[in-house]
């Protein structure tokens, strides 16, 4: 447990000694605000609830966590100091969950900076602060199923720019893979257990779930899977390089 | 304290470690010599635990590096080739990253960086990020964070790579004095560094060990080991005739005119050439303004083992 925690403090002392964790949580609260406010017409909408703040999330992150996640591996490959890092006596699993949480931190720093909605619809009326509760766990848990998907693009290459179009890729597929055009598209040649198998790996039927304040174990159980095998194919990637 | 036994390594159809086997014990400094790709790298990072072998044995202090990794890896300070360190962190921020991680906390750590920064002459840079820091200073950082625990072994790749002459002496004293107590492996290019730091020194070509043994046996095997220079003071006839005829003379080679110079090459196995010219001087009453024996250099011995193969 020592070692991650090491890890994972080293990680987010160089996120902040370096700007990409100020501008990372800078751009996400101006682009959430104008995003809610202006796009999202929170005022106009006269509902108590965020449903309006939380419907970019998976748009928002799409762009922002693979910028967090990108130079994870690749910037430990390309500098060398992976060599460093897994000679240290620390299994690799511990470095890669220690990398992890510090990226997950900032983003949750990210996340938790926007308390001021929170005052703001507190202020304005009644909303359920339970289902707010649960738009944050929601959102929380779809940041680290992209950031994972990123941790894993980013051990492929030491290039950031391929770490980022790929992870942006495959999380905008599991945006897509469960909305009607995708999948209409899929109606008409595979079985219906197919269309259901592929709509279900979408976040958004799941990330929606859980916005609306039901929290399902199904969805916990996907983004926590989704975590799982993006990290473990992480490890599998990196002994794969060191195996030649 | 080291032991490695018929390690192989591939990277797909290539060989780049074929069979690799040696010792290393407390106390000794072995030299890793060979060509550029002829696998002194990755079988550091192999010993070091890096890189899995693709077949054969290796045990730090009695570890299975394989089986155990980690109790391996603690006996172990690793300086990889070309020095990384981590760029976002100040040269004290990441030695104590280094020291945290090693397992050591509050007094044995501060006791322990501030060690080392006395040791590699880290003093006025300590505050600096390492993103700025020249290339020598990052050497010696990387250095420090591998003695850094007073680890039982040390393994560096091309330790005094892209230091000046003096950081070269300065890492080259470290390494002498460390010695004697720990294990040491460190791969060089430079020949000199060999005689002047190591006990034992293996040269490796094309992934096997060619030669193994002390600095001064590998100089034996030399062609020019052995071989007495001459050189007169005047230019005295027949000289080099009568040297032709002394007993045990392989071959005369005339290096120089005026004065006669001579390089005279032994029989093999003929040693003490140098005591029968002395003394065919003296009978002949020629005038000698040097006169010694070689020792064979390593350049030469290096050379002829690994000149064929890279052709």
């Amino acid at each position: 447990m020592k070692p991650i925690l090491i890890i994972a403090r080293r990680e987010l002392t160089g996120f902040f000694t370096s700007p990409v964790a100020y501008v990372i949580i800078i751009i996400f609260l101006i682009l959430s605000g104008f995003l809610t406010f202006m796009v999202g017409a929170f005022f106009e909408r006269g509902q108590a609830n965020l449903d309006s703040f939380f419907g970019w999330h998976p748009w928002l992150y799409l762009i922002l966590v693979p910028a967090v996640g990108m130079r994870m591996w690749s910037e430990e490959r390309r500098l060398g100091t992976i060599e460093l890092l897994l000679t240290l006596p620390v299994a690799p699993w511990q470095a890669i969950v220690g990398k992890f949480l510090a990226a997950l931190a900032v983003l949750a720093i990210a996340l938790a900076l926007t308390f001021p909605i929170v005052i703001t619809v507190n202020y304005l009326g009644h909303p359920d602060n339970g289902v707010i509760l649960g738009g944050y766990i929601g959102s929380l848990l779809l940041a680290s199923a992209y950031l994972a998907i990123s941790a894993m693009t980013s051990a492929v290459t030491r290039n950031q720019v391929i770490s980022f179009i790929v992870s942006v890729a495959i999380c905008l597929f599991l945006i897509l893979c469960g909305w009607a055009p995708v999948t209409n598209l899929l109606v008409h040649w595979a079985s219906p257990a197919v269309v259901d198998a592929v709509a279900s790996f979408s976040v958004m039927t799941h990330f929606e779930s859980i916005q609306r304040g039901v929290l399902d174990t199904r969805d916990l159980l996907f983004f926590v899977s989704v975590v799982v095998f993006s990290l473990f194919t992480t490890s599998v990637i990196l002994r794969a390089h060191r195996a030649g | 304290m080291i032991q490695v036994r018929n390690l192989s390594k591939n990277f797909g159809p290539k060989w780049a470690v074929n069979n690799i086997s040696l010792d290393v014990a407390k106390g000794e400094v072995l030299g890793f010599l060979g060509p550029n790709g002829a696998g002194k790298s990755t079988t550091m990072r192999m010993i070091t635990g890096f890189l899995p072998p693709a077949s054969g044995e290796i045990r730090v202090g009695g570890h299975d590096m394989l089986a155990e990794p980690i109790a391996g890896k603690r006996l172990i300070g690793y300086l990889p080739e070309h020095a990384p360190a981590y760029t976002d962190m100040t040269v004290t921020g990441f030695l104590r990253f280094c020291a945290e991680m090693r397992g050591l906390g509050g007094d044995a750590k501060r006791r322990a960086v501030s060690r080392v920064i006395e040791t590699c002459f880290l003093e006025s840079v300590t505050h600096q990020s390492v993103e700025t820091l020249s290339k020598g200073y990052r050497h010696r950082l990387c250095f420090a964070q591998a003695i850094l625990h007073d680890p039982e072994v040390l393994i560096m790749d091309e330790p005094t790579d892209g230091l000046d002459p003096n950081q070269k002496h300065e890492v080259r004293t470290i390494i002498r004095e460390m010695g004697a107590r720990k294990a040491i492996i460190f791969s060089t290019h430079i020949l000199e560094e060999v005689e002047a730091v190591c006990s034992r020194a293996i040269i490796i070509d094309r992934g096997a060990i060619v030669a193994n043994g002390t600095p001064q046996e590998l100089k034996a095997r030399g062609a020019g080991a052995g071989a007495v220079t001459v050189r007169f003071a005047a230019v005295p006839g027949g000289a080099v005739a009568a040297l032709e005829q002394l007993d045990g003379v392989e071959k005369v080679s005339v290096i120089g005119k005026e004065p006669l110079a001579a390089r005279v090459f032994p029989k093999a196995g003929k040693k003490d050439l140098g005591t029968a010219i002395f003394e065919l001087a003296a009978r002949e009453q020629w005038k000698l303004a040097d006169l010694h024996a070689e020792e064979g250099r390593l350049d030469e011995v290096f050379r002829a083992i690994t000149l064929p193969d890279t052709k």
